[in-house]
C-alpha cells in the first residue's frame, strides 16, 4: 500500500507535472500580486481624491470587482470579450489580467483605508513644513500607510494564491487540476490516492503562501522599532 | 437622496458596460465567410482543436506522462488522421463539464468530444453530430446503505455534477430530492466516499467504472431515465464540419473502429460484465 503510493507520486513523472502545475499557480498569483500592489497604490491615491467624479468612478470599479465573482470575470474575459473582439488570448494571460484588475481594486481600497486612517495633523504638519503634494505623500503619508495596510495586503495576496484554483475553468491546468488528473488515473490502483495528493497539495500551497506570512512578520517587526 | 443618485449612476454605467458586451458580440458572429472552425480554416491552421476531459477515465484523461488518453481521445485522434493526415495534428483542449458549451461558442475548440450527452437544451446551443455511444443514468451508493430505487432517495441527499444530464434529470423529474452539486468529478466522488450524500447519480458508464475500482460501493440502479446518446458537438451553424464528422463516422463504422476503441480503452475497465453492443454505436446510427 505504502509503496504503491510512493511509486505513484514519486517515481513517475507525476511529481514533475505537479511542479509544473505549481509553477503555473505561482506565476499567475505572483505576477498579479506584483501588478496589483503597484497599481493598487496608485488606485488608492486616486480614491482619496476630492473630486466627486474620480471618487465615483473608483468606487464603481472597486464594487464591480468586489461584487462580481472572480469566476464570472474569468468567463467574461476568456469567453465573452475574446469572442466579441474576435481575438484569442491564452487562458493564463486572461487569468493574469483578471487577477491583476481584482488585485488593483482590493489593494486600492486597502491603501485608501490606510491613508484615511492617518491622523489629519500628519497632512497639516507636512503642509506646514512646506512639503508639496508628492513630497507629502512620498515622505510622510505613504511610509506610514504601508505599515497599516500590511496585514490586509498579505491577506489579499494569500487569497489570490488560493483563488487561482478557479482558472481551471478557463482551461488553464494549475496545480490542483494536475492533482485531480493524477487522482483520477490512479484511483483504480490506489484507493487513497486523493488523500495523498490533496495532502501534498496542502504542503505545496503552504510552501508558496508561508513566505508571504514570514515577510509580513519581518516587516512589521522591523518597522515597529 | 445622494445615495439614490449614486445608485442610479452605478446602475446606468453597469447597463452600458453589459450592453456594450452584448452589442459587440453580435457583429462578430455574423462574419461567417472565413468562419473559425470551418474545414478550410482548420486545414490552413494545420491542427484541429478538440475539447476533451482530463480527469474522466476511461473516456478522457491524462496519463502519468501527461499524455491524453481514453475512448474519446482515440476517436478524436482518428478524426485528425483522416482530416489532416496525421493523428498528431490534434490539439487537445482540456475542458470541464460545466464549460463545454462556452468553449464551442467562443471558438476555442472546433469539436467537443468530452463525453457530451445529447439533450434538447444543449441542441439549442450547439450542433450535435451523429452519436458514437449510448448511455443512461446510473446510481452508485455504498454497500452499507444500498440505494436500489429512486424512491429510496426521498429525504436524502443525492450527489450530482453541475451541468450534467444527471442534474437535469433529477431537477426536472424529482424536484423533491435534495441535490448536492459539485463542479468537478473528483469532488463529487470524494463526497460520496465521505458519505455526504446517500448516492451519486451520473452516466451509468461512469458509475459502473468507478464502482468496479472502489470496493464497498456498487451500482444499485444501473439504468435510469431515458436512453441518451453521446456525440461529437460543433459550434451552432458549423454545418460543414458537422457533415464531415457524420461522413467520417460512417466511414470508420465500416471497419468497426468504435468497437475497436472500446476494446482498447473501455473493456479493461468494464470487464466482461458489459457487452460493447450496449454502449457502442457504429456508423452514427442507433
Amino acid at each position: 500500500m505504502q509503496s504503491s503510493v510512493i511509486s505513484m507520486v514519486f517515481t513517475s513523472q507525476n511529481l514533475m507535472r505537479l511542479m509544473g502545475g505549481l509553477l503555473v499557480t505561482a506565476r499567475i498569483a505572483f505576477i498579479s500580486i506584483a501588478i496589483g500592489s503597484i497599481a493598487g497604490i496608485g488606485f488608492g491615491l486616486l480614491m482619496t481624491s476630492k473630486s466627486k467624479w474620480i471618487k465615483g468612478i473608483c468606487r464603481l470599479y472597486l464594487e464591480i470587482f468586489r461584487i462580481i465573482p472572480i469566476l464570472v470575470w474569468l468567463y467574461i474575459v476568456y469567453f465573452g470579450i475574446t469572442s466579441a473582439l474576435n481575438i484569442h488570448l491564452e487562458g493564463e494571460l486572461v487569468a493574469m489580467i483578471v487577477f491583476s484588475l481584482w488585485g488593483t481594486a482590493e489593494m486600492g481600497d486597502i491603501v485608501r483605508g490606510a491613508l484615511e486612517s492617518l491622523p489629519r495633523h500628519q497632512i497639516e504638519s507636512g503642509r506646514a513644513l512646506g512639503l508639496g503634494f508628492w513630497k507629502l505623500y512620498r515622505y510622510v503619508l505613504i511610509p506610514q500607510a504601508v505599515r497599516r495596510m500590511l496585514p490586509g495586503a498579505i491577506n489579499l495576496a494569500t487569497r489570490m494564491v488560493k483563488t487561482t484554483s478557479l482558472v481551471v475553468l478557463i482551461g488553464v491546468v494549475e496545480v490542483v487540476k494536475v492533482g485531480q488528473q493524477i487522482i483520477e488515473v490512479s484511483r483504480f490502483q490506489v484507493q487513497t490516492a486523493s488523500l495523498w495528493i490533496y495532502g501534498l497539495l496542502f504542503i505545496l500551497y503552504f510552501i508558496i503562501c508561508y513566505p508571504l506570512s514570514v515577510l509580513s512578520k519581518r516587516l512589521e517587526a522591523k518597522w515597529s522599532n | 437622496m445622494k445615495n439614490i443618485k449614486k445608485l442610479l449612476i452605478l446602475l446606468i454605467v453597469g447597463i452600458i458596460i453589459i450592453g456594450g458586451f452584448a452589442g459587440c458580440s453580435k457583429p462578430a458572429t455574423e462574419t461567417s465567410s472565413a468562419a473559425p472552425g470551418s474545414l478550410e480554416e482548420i486545414k490552413k491552421r494545420g491542427t484541429i482543436k478538440i475539447g476533451v476531459f482530463s480527469d474522466k477515465p476511461p473516456f478522457g484523461y491524462v496519463d502519468s506522462n501527461g499524455k491524453n488518453q481514453g475512448f474519446d481521445v482515440v476517436i478524436a485522434k482518428r478524426f485528425a488522421k483522416d482530416l489532416l493526415g496525421d493523428e498528431a495534428k490534434v490539439e487537445f483542449v482540456l475542458v470541464e463539464a460545466a464549460n463545454r458549451v462556452a468553449f464551442l461558442e467562443s471558438n476555442k475548440v472546433d469539436i467537443i468530444m468530452a463525453n457530451f450527452t445529447v439533450t434538447e437544451e444543449r441542441k439549442e446551443k450547439v450542433d450535435f453530430a451523429n452519436p458514437y455511444m449510448k448511455v443512461s443514468l446510473g446510481l452508485v451508493s455504498s454497500d452499507n446503505a444500498k440505494i436500489t430505487s429512486v424512491d429510496q432517495l426521498k429525504g436524502k441527499k443525492l450527489i450530482v455534477n453541475k451541468g450534467t444530464t444527471a442534474q437535469d434529470y433529477f431537477t426536472k423529474n424529482h424536484p423533491d430530492i435534495e441535490l448536492l452539486k459539485y463542479d468537478q468529478n473528483t469532488e463529487a466522488f470524494e463526497a460520496l466516499k465521505d458519505n455526504r450524500g446517500a448516492a451519486l447519480a451520473h452516466d451509468n458508464t461512469e458509475v459502473l467504472a468507478w464502482a468496479k475500482g472502489n470496493p464497498g460501493f456498487s451500482v444499485g440502479v444501473p439504468s435510469l431515465g431515458s436512453l441518451d446518446t453521446i456525440a461529437p458537438a460543433v459550434k451552432k451553424g458549423n454545418k460543414e464540419l458537422l457533415d464531415w464528422i457524420n461522413k467520417e463516422l460512417e466511414t470508420i463504422g465500416k471497419e468497426n473502429f468504435i468497437t475497436k476503441a472500446y476494446e482498447e480503452t473501455l473493456k479493461p475497465v468494464y470487464g466482461d460484465s458489459v457487452s460493447p453492443d450496449n454502449l457502442v454505436i457504429e456508423g452514427g446510427k442507433l
